[in-house]
C-alpha cells in the first residue's frame, strides 16, 4: 500500500484558448477570469475531488489543464 | 591593483581588436580539464547578468551535466529598452564576450555555439562576425560560434524564446518543463548565459575566483555593468562593485541633473523606490529584493521631482502590453486593460474607484502566463502604487497633474523603429 | 426460429440500422460542431455537448457495427467483411459501397484517436479529427447513391433535414471562430 499521492493542478497557459469547460466540471477549484480563462487553485487537490479533477483533465479540449503530483517546482 | 575597471578596462571608440584585447588581458586561457573551469566559476560566486541572478556554476554543473550533445547560446539581445551595456560590450569588446563563450562551451562540453542579438542590428552583427573571423583565423574557437540575428520582439531575448527561434519556431516563450539546461536547442541540454556573464567568465578563466571575490561582498561578489539614465549629469553605461549604494553610484554618473523624487531600479521589470529609500540601499540581489525592487540588469534610471511616475508608468506599460507575445490569454487581455487603467488613472483621473481598479487586474494577471512577461509588470505596478501613493490618490481625486504635459522620461523605441515579427 | 439469411428481413435491417447510423452520425458531427464552437447556454453546459457528442459516437459504432453485420450475413448481395473496410472490394455496387467503407475508415480513426487522446497529444488528435467534415459528407452520399430507400421520400427529407442542419452548424461554426479570431 502506499502513501496517499498529493495532486495539483496547473493550467498551460499557451495551450489554453479559454474554452471554460473546466470551470464548469471543476467549480470548486476552477473560476474564471473576467477574460474566460481559468484561474485555478494551488492548493492540494482534496481526495473526494480527484476524480472530478482527471475528468476535467480530460475534457479539456486543447489537453491544456494538467494534473500534477505536488512535488517541489523550480521556477 | 585597483578594484574598477575590470570588464571595461581599456574600452575605446571603436571596437577592440583581437590583438588590442590580448595584449589588455593576456592570451586566452589554456582550455583545461571541463570540470575544473565549472569549479573556479562556482567558487567565484558569479551570478547571471541578464537579470535573474542564478549562479552561473550551478548552471553550468547542470547542463554538463545533461546527455547528449550540449548547446552554448549567449544572449546578447538585451531586449530592454533602457539598458545599453550588451550593447557596449558586443560593439567595443567582443572579445571578452567571444572568449567567455569558448570557455564555456569548453566547460560543458557543447558542440554547438550561437551568439544572439536582434536581427534588426546590422551594424553589430557584421562587427561580431569580423570579430569571430578574426579568431578563427587564430584558430582559438574550436567551436564555431555562429552570430544569429534573432526577432526584435520583446519576449524574443527571453531565454526560451531564443531555444524556440533556434529550433524553427517563432521567437516566442515556451512552456516549462522542460527547461533548456534539461532539453533546449534540438532536444539537447541548453546552457544560455548572458553576454557580461560571459565577459566576466572569460577574467575569472584568467585570474581565478578569489580575483573576482576581490571586489564586491562575500554575499554579492565581483563586479557588474549598469546603464544609468534619466536626470543624472553623465547617463551611460558604468561599472561598479556589487553592493555599492545607489546614491554613490548616482553621483559616479554626474549627480543628479535636477531634484529627483524617485529611481526605477531593474529596469521595467524592476520597480520603483522613492529616492530617500534607494540612495543607502546597495546595489545587489538581496537588498534590493528586501526594498521591495530587483537588480534586475542592472538599468537605474533617475525620475526628477517634475515629472509624473504614474504617467511614466502608464506609457511604459503600454508599450509592454504591446510586446505581449499572443499566447497566453491572462497576459493578452490583463496587460491591455491594466494599461488602460493606468491611462486614465494618469491622464482623466478623477474618478472614484481608479486606483482600485488597477490594484484588481494585478492577482488576475501575475503567475497567469507561461513567461516572466505579465509579472514584471504587475511587479512595476505595484512598486508604482507602493512607492507613490500620494500621488495615485492626487489623481484619483482630481485626474491628470502638472507633470503629464512634458515629454516622457522613460527611453522607449519609437514606433518607426519597431519589429512586428516574430521569426 | 429461423433466420432466414435470404429475403427482405435482413435487408430491411440492414436500411434501418443505416438510417439510424446516419441519424446518430449527424447529431455527433452536430455535437461536435457545438463543442468546437463553445455553445453553451444556462441550462446547456459546455461539458454537455461533449459529453453527448462523445457517447453518441460510441453509439454510431453500434449501430454501423449491425448495419454492416446484417449486410454481410444477407446471402442475397455478396458483401464481404472485407468489401466492408476496403473500398472497391465488392462487386455490388462498387463506387456507393466503397464510400460506405471509406466513411467507415474514417470514423475508425477518428474514433481510435480520441480514445487516446491524451497519450497522442492534442495537435496530433486535432490534425485527424479533421476527418469528422470529410467523413459526413461522404457517408450521406453512400446512403443516397446506394439508392434502395431513394423513392421513399420521407427518407428522402430526412437526409435532406440531416444535410440542412450540418451546413447551418457548420456556417455558425464559421461566424463564431470569425469572432474569436477577431478579439
Amino acid at each position: 500500500m502506499g502513501l496517499p499521492v498529493s495532486l495539483t493542478l496547473r493550467v498551460n497557459p499557451i495551450a489554453c484558448v479559454g474554452h471554460g469547460m473546466c470551470a464548469e466540471l471543476l467549480p470548486e477549484l476552477i473560476r474564471l477570469d473576467p477574460w474566460g480563462y481559468p484561474i485555478v487553485s494551488s492548493q492540494a487537490v482534496p481526495r473526494p475531488l480527484a476524480e472530478h479533477a482527471r475528468r476535467a483533465v480530460q475534457a479539456c479540449p486543447t489537453l491544456a489543464l494538467l494534473l500534477e503530483e505536488a512535488a517541489a517546482r523550480h521556477r | 591593483m585597483a578594484r574598477l575597471p575590470r570588464l571595461l578596462t581599456g574600452i575605446g571608440e571603436r571596437p577592440a581588436e583581437l590583438r588590442w584585447h590580448e595584449r589588455l588581458h593576456g592570451p586566452m586561457p589554456v582550455l583545461r580539464r571541463p570540470g575544473r573551469l565549472i569549479e573556479v566559476v562556482a567558487a567565484s560566486g558569479l551570478t547571471g547578468r541578464g537579470g535573474a541572478g542564478f549562479p552561473a556554476g550551478r548552471k553550468m554543473r547542470s547542463v554538463a551535466a545533461g546527455p547528449g550533445n550540449k548547446v552554448l547560446v549567449a544572449n546578447g539581445a538585451e531586449g530592454e529598452p533602457a539598458s545599453l551595456k550588451d550593447r557596449l560590450l558586443l560593439s567595443r569588446l567582443p572579445h571578452l564576450v567571444l572568449d567567455g563563450m569558448t570557455l564555456a562551451a569548453h566547460a560543458v562540453g557543447a558542440s554547438e555555439a550561437y551568439l544572439c542579438v536582434h536581427g534588426t542590428e546590422h551594424g553589430l552583427l557584421d562587427s561580431l562576425e569580423l570579430a569571430v573571423q578574426e579568431r578563427l583565423a587564430a584558430g582559438l574557437d574550436p567551436v564555431p560560434i555562429q552570430v544569429t540575428g534573432i526577432p526584435g520582439r520583446y519576449v524574443s531575448s527571453e531565454q526560451s524564446s531564443i531555444v524556440q527561434f533556434l529550433n524553427g519556431g517563432p521567437g516566442k516563450p515556451t512552456f516549462s518543463p522542460p527547461r533548456p539546461h534539461e532539453r533546449g536547442v534540438k532536444g539537447n541540454p541548453t546552457l544560455v548565459h548572458n553576454v557580461e556573464t560571459l565577459a566576466h567568465l572569460a577574467l575569472i578563466a584568467r585570474y581565478g575566483d578569489r580575483w573576482f571575490r576581490g571586489a564586491g561582498s562575500p554575499s554579492a561578489p565581483g563586479s557588474t555593468l549598469v546603464t544609468v539614465s534619466g536626470a543624472v549629469g553623465r547617463p551611460g553605461v558604468y561599472e561598479i562593485e556589487l553592493g555599492t549604494p545607489i546614491g554613490q553610484l548616482m553621483r559616479l554618473a554626474g549627480g543628479p541633473a535636477e531634484p529627483l523624487q524617485a529611481v526605477l531600479v531593474g529596469g521595467y521589470f524592476g520597480a520603483w523606490l522613492p529616492v530617500q529609500v534607494a540612495w543607502p540601499t546597495p546595489m545587489t540581489h538581496a537588498s534590493l529584493k528586501a526594498a521591495g525592487g530587483a537588480l534586475g540588469a542592472g538599468i537605474v534610471i533617475a525620475l526628477p521631482a517634475a515629472a509624473c511616475p504614474i504617467a511614466e508608468t502608464a506609457r511604459v506599460v503600454r508599450y509592454l502590453a504591446e510586446e505581449n507575445a499572443g499566447q497566453c490569454g491572462p497576459c493578452m487581455f490583463g496587460l491591455p486593460a491594466l494599461a488602460d487603467a493606468l491611462g486614465e488613472l494618469a491622464y482623466s483621473g478623477g474618478r472614484h474607484g481608479a486606483v482600485n481598479q488597477v490594484a484588481a487586474l494585478l492577482p488576475l494577471i501575475e503567475r497567469r502566463g507561461a513567461c516572466r512577461h505579465p509579472d514584471g509588470v504587475t511587479q512595476l505596478v505595484r512598486s508604482m502604487l507602493r512607492a507613490f501613493p500620494a500621488d495615485a490618490r492626487w489623481h484619483e481625486r482630481t485626474g491628470s497633474c502638472d507633470g503629464v504635459g512634458g515629454p516622457l522620461l522613460l527611453p522607449l523605441p519609437r514606433d518607426e523603429d519597431r519589429e512586428w515579427d516574430f521569426r | 426460429m429461423i433466420i432466414n439469411l435470404h429475403g427482405p428481413g435482413l435487408w430491411y435491417a440492414t436500411r434501418a440500422t443505416g438510417l439510424v447510423t446516419l441519424l446518430l452520425l449527424t447529431a455527433s458531427v452536430l455535437l461536435g460542431i457545438l463543442t468546437a464552437g463553445r455553445f453553451s447556454t444556462r441550462r446547456w453546459p459546455r461539458f454537455l455537448s461533449q459529453g453527448l457528442h462523445r457517447n453518441l459516437s460510441l453509439l454510431v459504432l453500434v449501430f454501423l457495427a449491425l448495419h454492416v453485420g446484417t449486410t454481410v450475413i444477407d446471402t442475397y448481395t455478396s458483401i464481404s467483411l472485407t468489401a466492408a473496410f476496403v473500398p472497391f472490394t465488392s462487386p455490388y455496387k462498387k463506387v456507393w459501397l466503397s464510400l460506405g467503407a471509406v466513411a467507415l475508415d474514417m470514423l475508425v480513426a477518428l474514433v481510435i484517436t480520441s480514445l487516446l487522446r491524451m497519450r497522442l497529444g492534442h495537435r496530433a488528435w486535432r490534425r485527424v479529427h479533421w476527418l469528422a467534415y470529410a467523413c459526413w459528407p461522404v457517408a450521406v452520399a453512400h446512403g443516397v447513391g446506394i439508392g434502395t430507400d431513394r423513392n421513399a421520400t420521407w427518407v428522402f427529407a430526412l437526409t435532406m433535414a440531416c444535410a440542412a442542419s450540418v451546413l447551418a452548424a457548420t456556417t455558425w461554426r464559421f461566424v463564431v471562430a470569425a469572432r474569436l479570431e477577431m478579439q
